[in-house]
């Protein structure tokens, strides 16, 4: 879109056909939530005539989170409790979770992991020999997790695989239950639809496709939005090229927040984000290296620095927090930080002691498979960190590698916990202020508070760490749910408030914006009547960086400044009717970046309310540096009203339902 | 920019149904230029080098150079896919090259089957998944812990301002 030089203009616009849909279930996203959802809502929703559509923007086998693949499913319970499960999110994210929401997806994501693994997902195992077995060797032995062999842990909760083709195998099982028939790629889903009648019960959804003229218009009872968590929503460390290498996938762009806020569900922890510690520039993954090979991060002086600023978890510890082994993510990240600020750093993951110190003890033989697991890790599932090790002579045996924490992101499923607020199970031991109690007086698990609205995996708030598995389970979860919605509300067709011709015009605004405009310059480029959707983006994430608390003000924010950067994101909403697309790709581009205004509007919104420092080492309030439990030992939850055009944000109490482990 | 398409390889996908790299891509970034009928990148820096274009690409044609703004030139990793397994050559700036390969599955690609249908008594008012052999169990008895905030009904309520594109 930058390349005004090019050799030709993308696929070109012109007036859409419009494409209706009538469903019983429209599912939004092709990830591995919207994959769980849709082979469980089949098997629930066939024996009812259900019609049921899943509409992904792009190709199902290799779209969402896991498209590059994994080395590792970070949530297989095995041999450990739901109850501990729930403890060591809880600890992790600072204390405030919805507990019952991860105790479900603990007593499910076994069964999903079971069904990968049978569908040929190659899981590691321990050798009776007590050496790993790859996933292809435990199979050849005859040995499996569904049998109860023992998985090769990289840690408490995670699990090693070779998981390159995690999610072709997973989108295979989706694809082979709806049939393709029901699959409907290429199409973004620009905005929810609510019922003309009641505005608080979905209705259906209106997208276009990428590579046709066609604005699809699907009428829907109930509706999964599954579309993926934000990236590029803050100025990355990298501004080149190197945009695209974002640590989360660079096509999530906030829809599911996006749109879901925009017709009024209610959200929840919005302010909470995630700033992984990541190697420096290719974003590798370092689980693996601390847990599998047990390398340590030291600081320039070689000092482990979680342990020369041990006294720096002392408030936290003193108020009931980062007690036991785990130490919260964003602490941890809290301590990097002050080396870095000192001027301590570079800090280097030292994988040279690492693998040297294991080596001493191997064959030459194991020492060829441990440095091919090293590799394996990030050729799995962040090839671009190998590409950057082949590019700078490093063998991680002969010298170890800078880590950095990353640009904020956004996201529900991994360490962070914003999203949509949902109820609960239908279930005795869910408290009522956990539970979404519908019109018909029924709880519907994983549902928002717009009837017929259900989410999953990076969409539910306040429920991080379910990670690839946890999503595929609680898509599961949901995509029963729905058909037992659909089953509950027989002969009831929501009408969207919209007419088709009029979704179309708004979709295409872009395009007319363009044709009006284009010639009163020479260069599209550079055009004060219109804005490109890359300047749109860059705009906005220069805005979200120095005052939303960014990598440039090393993560602090405070009032002054989130009411400077309000004052900017308004005209930059209001010059979001002057976005302009040349082509079919920027069109996408210019609702992505909308939809990513709307996301980290509101995070930092939710930032401005919450006054105090949850997640330090996440962000900072400079006004508000301690943590508050007095004020703020409770959910940040906001409600936009469509018809007026405001936010409201509120308090909503925390329920604690697993008592501490030692009484 | 991070993939790269080579001319003498790339056929445009001629004998194909689809342009493998326009089909598969993620972000939307292969595009098939009308005119020469080679593929390129139309948006290299959103490229995330997640080299499922690299991998599905019948000709072999497609590559990857590392992102320009701090990767030195010279190093890549190149991977031959198959339906197994997947092999990489790693080539450093320096020369050096490692090769390593991984089972990608432990099944036929294609091979799994459309799930078989529930059991007569499965109900839909119980939390049993449809592969479960029964419903999973509650969370154990203890009593809820409400934490209480000071001015738990505090406020607090931002406009959103138009024109927008949404309005446009």
């Amino acid at each position: 879109m930058s390349n005004a030089q090019h050799q030709q203009a993308g696929l070109p616009l012109a007036n859409p056909d419009i494409v209706e849909h009538d469903l019983d279930i429209l599912i939004i996203g092709g990830g591995m939530g919207a994959c769980g959802a849709a082979y469980e809502a089949v098997r629930w929703g066939d024996r009812h005539g259900l019609k049921m559509l899943m509409v992904d923007k792009a190709a199902l086998e290799r779209s969402g989170a896991v498209a590059q693949g994994l080395s590792a499913i970070n949530t297989y319970l095995g041999d450990n409790s739901p109850e501990d499960y729930v403890r060591m999110v809880r600890t992790d994210l600072m204390g405030l979770v919805r507990e019952d929401l991860i105790f479900d997806v603990g007593r499910h994501v076994d069964d999903s992991v079971h069904l990968f693994e049978d569908w040929g997902l190659p899981c590691w195992i321990k050798g009776d020999d007590g050496h790993n077995l790859d996933g292809a060797e435990a199979k050849a032995a005859g040995k499996s997790l569904r049998k109860g062999d023992k998985p090769v842990r990289s840690g408490r909760w995670q699990i090693m695989i070779n998981g390159e083709s995690y999610k072709c195998i997973v989108a295979e099982a989706a694809r082979k239950a709806l049939g393709p028939e029901r699959i409907l790629e290429r199409v973004f889903i620009v905005r929810l639809l609510t019922d003309k009648d009641n505005p608080g019960r979905i209705a259906g959804a209106v997208g276009f496709n990428v590579r046709r003229n066609e604005v699809h218009v699907f009428r829907a009872k109930a509706v999964l939005l599954a579309a993926g968590g934000a990236v590029n929503v803050y100025r990355p460390r990298s501004c080149g090229e190197g945009l695209g290498r974002a640590w989360y996938p660079v096509w999530n762009a906030g829809s599911t927040y996006a749109m879901s806020a925009q017709i009024g569900a209610e959200m929840t922890m919005m302010e909470n984000r995630f700033v992984p510690a990541r190697f420096k520039d290719g974003y590798g993954p370092v689980g693996a290296w601390f847990l599998l090979f047990r390398a340590k991060a030291v600081n320039a002086l070689g000092e482990d620095y979680c342990v020369t600023n041990k006294a720096m978890l002392r408030p936290y510890e003193e108020r009931g927090y980062a007690r036991g082994h785990v130490v919260p993510t964003c602490l941890r990240n809290h301590m990097m930080l002050r080396e870095m600020r000192e001027g301590r750093g570079p800090i280097l993951m030292d994988t040279r002691t690492a693998l040297r110190s294991t080596f001493a003890t191997l064959d030459e033989k194991q020492q060829k498979a441990l440095e091919s697991e090293a590799w394996e890790d990030f050729l799995d599932m962040c090839v671009a960190q190998a590409n950057l090790w082949a590019s700078t002579n490093t063998a991680p045996e002969e010298r170890g590698s800078e880590i950095m924490p990353t640009e904020p992101y956004l996201l529900g499923s991994h360490s962070g916990c914003c999203g949509i607020w949902v109820s609960g199970p239908d279930e005795d031991w869910v408290p009522a202020e956990y539970k979404i109690r519908a019109a018909n007086g029924k709880v519907y698990n994983r549902m928002t508070t717009i009837e017929g609205l259900f989410t999953c995996g990076d969409g539910v708030g306040a429920s991080g760490h379910k990670f690839s598995s946890g999503s595929h389970a609680e898509g599961r979860i949901a995509g029963k749910q729905m058909v037992r919605w659909c089953v509950d509300h027989p002969g009831e067709a929501p009408v969207p408030a919209q007419t088709p011709q009029a979704l179309a015009d708004m979709i295409y605004a872009p395009w007319r914006t363009f044709e009006t405009y284009k010639d009163a310059t020479t260069d599209v480029e550079v055009n004060p009547h219109m804005l490109t959707p890359r300047h749109f983006m860059l705009r906005l994430m220069k805005c979200t960086d120095e005052y939303g608390g960014g990598v440039s003000t090393f993560y602090i924010t405070s009032q002054a400044m989130l009411e400077r950067g309000f004052e900017l994101l308004d005209m930059l909403e209001e010059d979001s009717a002057r976005l302009a697309a040349r082509d079919l790709h920027e069109l996408l581009r210019c609702w992505e970046n909308y939809h990513r205004l709307w996301t980290v509007r509101l995070h930092m919104q939710h930032i401005a309310f919450r006054e105090e420092t949850r997640y330090p080492g996440f962000y900072y309030r400079s006004d508000h540096m301690p943590l508050d439990d007095a004020a703020w030992k409770c959910f940040v939850n906001s409600v936009h009203d469509p018809k007026s055009g405001e936010t409201r944000l509120f308090k909503r109490p925390y329920i604690q339902l697993v008592p501490e482990a030692n009484g | 920019m991070p993939t790269y398409v080579d001319p003498a390889k790339c056929d445009g996908c001629k004998g194909g149904q689809r342009t493998a790299c326009m089909y598969v891509c993620p972000n939307d970034l292969m595009l098939l230029d009308s005119t020469s009928m080679k593929a390129f990148n139309q948006e290299p820096d959103a490229c995330w080098e997640c080299y499922s274009c690299v991998k599905i690409c019948p000709q072999g044609a497609i590559s990857v150079r590392p992102y320009a703004d701090f990767a030195p030139l010279g190093g890549v990793c190149l991977p031959l896919r198959g339906s197994q397994q997947i092999s990489w050559t790693v080539r450093f700036r320096n020369g050096l090259q490692k090769r390593f390969s991984f089972p990608i599955r432990t099944t036929a690609e294609d091979s799994i089957e459309a799930p078989a249908p529930l059991a007569q008594d499965a109900s839909l008012e119980d939390n049993r998944l449809s592969t479960e052999e029964a419903p999973a169990a509650a969370l154990a008895p203890a009593a809820p812990v409400r934490a209480t905030v000071s001015e738990p009904d505090r406020q607090r309520i931002f406009r959103t301002h138009t024109p927008r594109l949404e309005d446009a």
